[in-house]
């Protein structure tokens, strides 16, 4: 670019290249022009917070909006915090459930909507109505189902031979996975949908060439499907990754932390030091966690993805 | 040079956080109808063909349970009588119907404001959103500039961000504005997110250039060929885009939970939440009424916008 101008000027007049100048700045002036009325939003209520997070992470920021600096003695007391400790094991506890339970049974789903077989269309799309309904009615429902004495599936449990079912919400081991559960019902549809996207790019002449070849159902699918299916596979596991640091609404609605802090996750105990407490200060330390968290693990997705792609 | 490096390097991140496109007929098939395979007449099977599609049509019916229960769970608990939802053993359907339910959750819950405030919310928040995310999105898409490239790596680094690390600041920031407590915080927080950018952004670049560029030799300014070739041209993308932010926003419930302590200011998600907490002898049957009544405007519009729903997500594939 900056060479051409340079020729130009060499063989044009001077005025030529001052109406270019004059362009750009008038470009760059419309440009932002469309950009503004969002990015105001954007950068005061995104962009600007994340900064003073960092900041309030240092302070002892409280109710009355009075801020010392305190150094690093938040972060030393987030890691004398048993709550805390607490929440973030909870955080990955639910992340290595719900993760991978979620990818097979996703794309599991994908897989099979991805035949031609009666009634596909309508589970296409209804697969993805729990994703679209409040999280107020989901946990409200889901908590009679798994209620222990008169929820229904427990009494199927019982039905098909199971004594001693568990005791689901009301017990410190099966809240989590209970909870994982309605996750995973949740969030199913959303990420078959970013699958069945992703079988539309699979090239049928593959799997044909594969099927002359002898390849059975399961060499296919991983011979020619997953491979395929890797830049799918690599963005659904970084949504998802994110997607269960952050958990919060669920567990909120569903246990609120309980049994005991059987389900206390990272998110839960950012809001309880924050909005219950009003210990601004120390919650937002625990918010950096939580942000670094999410960071280091998508860069490191990021690097892993792009070395295997080379 | 480094200008260009970070639009390559903003270009392959962009690349990398979505999914990769299928054609967007492929799409469009995808949402409307079953794929084109062949169809083997079943007596041509062989029997391990045969296995397998009963084996595929079991695997359908256990997801059709397990998708569906949750739903008629609700639905025709909303019709039995208080005692009746607690029964043991587990009754499906209700011993009489209790259309009362419906009438009654009006008169002994505030449910007639609550809507009122969740529609207001959510139909302001659709427009605002639609709006400055296509009109950024042009921008973004088609006009080149100084600066334009850190931006959007502004814009696509937040999707790691999890907005529960950045709540609190929030909170202090427009408790300061003074919005705290009043049904703007909940505009602001939601009309100016990133998504509605990305998914407008991504429908622009599927339009061929020539076009705008025939409009600009016409004398057409940026604003023009946003409005009267972009837009229209965008009907699909802005389905999209205006069907999930209104169901996200009917939906949200930290936001509301945070920001409207004023019961007069509750969304439905907020105040049907606070019938289950506020008394402990809750009518549950009552309550399924309720959430019912609530999933209904979604189920309704999923229904007659489903093609876009599904578009939306596998084109952006990006929400929450």
């Amino acid at each position: 670019m900056a060479t051409i101008t340079a020729t130009e000027a060499g063989t044009a007049p001077p005025p030529v290249r001052r109406g270019r100048s004059k362009l750009r700045l008038r470009n760059t002036l419309i440009g932002w022009s469309f950009i503004l009325p969002n990015f105001l939003g954007f950068g005061l209520l995104t962009l600007i917070p994340i900064i003073v997070l960092f900041y309030m992470s240092f302070t002892n920021w409280n109710v009355f909006g009075k801020a010392d600096w305190v150094g690093f003695a938040n972060f030393e007391r987030l890691l004398g915090d048993g709550s805390f400790r607490i929440s973030v094991l909870n955080t990955l506890y639910y992340s290595v459930l719900h993760i991978p339970l979620t990818i097979a049974v996703s794309l599991g789903l994908a897989l099979l909507l991805n035949n031609k077989l009666r009634g596909v269309a309508f589970f296409r799309t209804a697969a993805f109505f729990p994703y679209i309904t409040s999280i107020v009615a989901i946990a409200v429902v889901w908590n009679l189902l798994f209620s222990p004495e008169y929820g229904p599936i427990n009494e199927f449990l019982r039905f098909i031979g199971i004594q001693n079912p568990p005791g689901w919400l009301t017990s410190p081991q099966w809240a989590m996975p209970a909870v994982v559960i309605v996750g995973t019902w949740r969030d199913m549809g959303y990420y078959m949908i970013l699958f069945l996207a992703g079988l539309q790019t699979v090239p049928r002449e593959l799997h044909e060439a594969a099927r002359v070849d002898g390849a059975g159902v399961w060499q296919r699918f991983v011979n020619v499907t997953l491979p395929c299916l890797r830049p799918t596979m690599f963005f659904v596991t970084v949504m998802l990754t994110i997607n269960s640091f952050k958990i919060f609404d669920l567990i909120l609605v569903m246990t609120d932390g309980g049994p005991g802090q059987s389900t206390l996750v990272l998110s839960q105990f950012i809001y309880r030091k924050g909005f219950e407490e009003s210990q601004f200060g120390y919650a937002s330390a625990a918010a950096v966690a939580l942000f670094f968290m999410c960071i280091i693990v998508t860069i490191l997705q990021f690097l892993w993805n792009k070395k295997r792609s080379n | 040079m480094a200008a260009t490096e970070i639009q390559k390097e903003a270009d392959q991140l962009v690349a990398d956080f979505t999914p990769p496109k299928a054609s967007r007929r492929g799409l469009r098939k995808l949402a409307e109808e079953s794929p084109e395979h062949e169809v083997i007449p079943t007596e041509k099977m062989t029997p391990g063909r045969r296995i397998g599609r009963i084996a595929m049509y079991a695997g359908l019916i256990v997801f059709a349970i397990g998708l569906l229960t949750p739903f008629v769970w609700m639905v025709l608990s909303s019709f039995k009588s208080a005692n009746e939802v607690f029964s043991v053993p587990v009754t499906w359907l209700p011993e009489t119907w209790v259309w009362q339910n419906y009438i009654d959750i009006w008169t002994e819950s505030n449910m007639l404001v609550w809507i009122r405030n969740t529609l207001f919310l959510a139909v302001v928040v659709t427009f605002l959103q639609v709006l400055t995310g296509s009109f950024a999105a042009y921008g973004f898409a088609r006009m080149k500039f100084r600066g334009r490239d850190v931006l959007f790596l502004l814009y696509v680094g937040t999707i790691a961000v999890p907005w529960q690390s950045y709540m609190i600041p929030q909170f202090i920031l427009l408790s300061n504005f003074k919005v705290s407590n009043t049904l703007w915080a909940i505009i602001l927080l939601q009309a100016f997110g990133a998504f509605g950018v990305f998914l407008m952004k991504q429908f622009y670049e599927t339009i061929p250039e020539e076009l705008s560029e025939a409009a600009r030799l016409d004398g057409l300014s940026e604003y023009a060929i946003w409005r009267k070739i972009m837009l229209p041209l965008s009907i699909p993308a802005l389905a999209s885009l205006t069907l999930l932010t209104f169901v996200n926003t009917w939906n949200d419930y930290l936001g509301p939970l945070i920001y409207l302590r004023n019961p007069d200011l509750w969304t439905i998600q907020l105040g049907l939440k606070s019938f289950v907490s506020n008394l402990f002898d809750t009518n549950y049957a009552l309550l399924f009424a309720g959430l019912t009544i609530s999933v209904i405007p979604i189920a309704i519009i999923f229904l007659l916008g489903q093609k876009y729903f599904v578009e939306g997500i596998a084109t952006s594939g990006l929400k929450g």
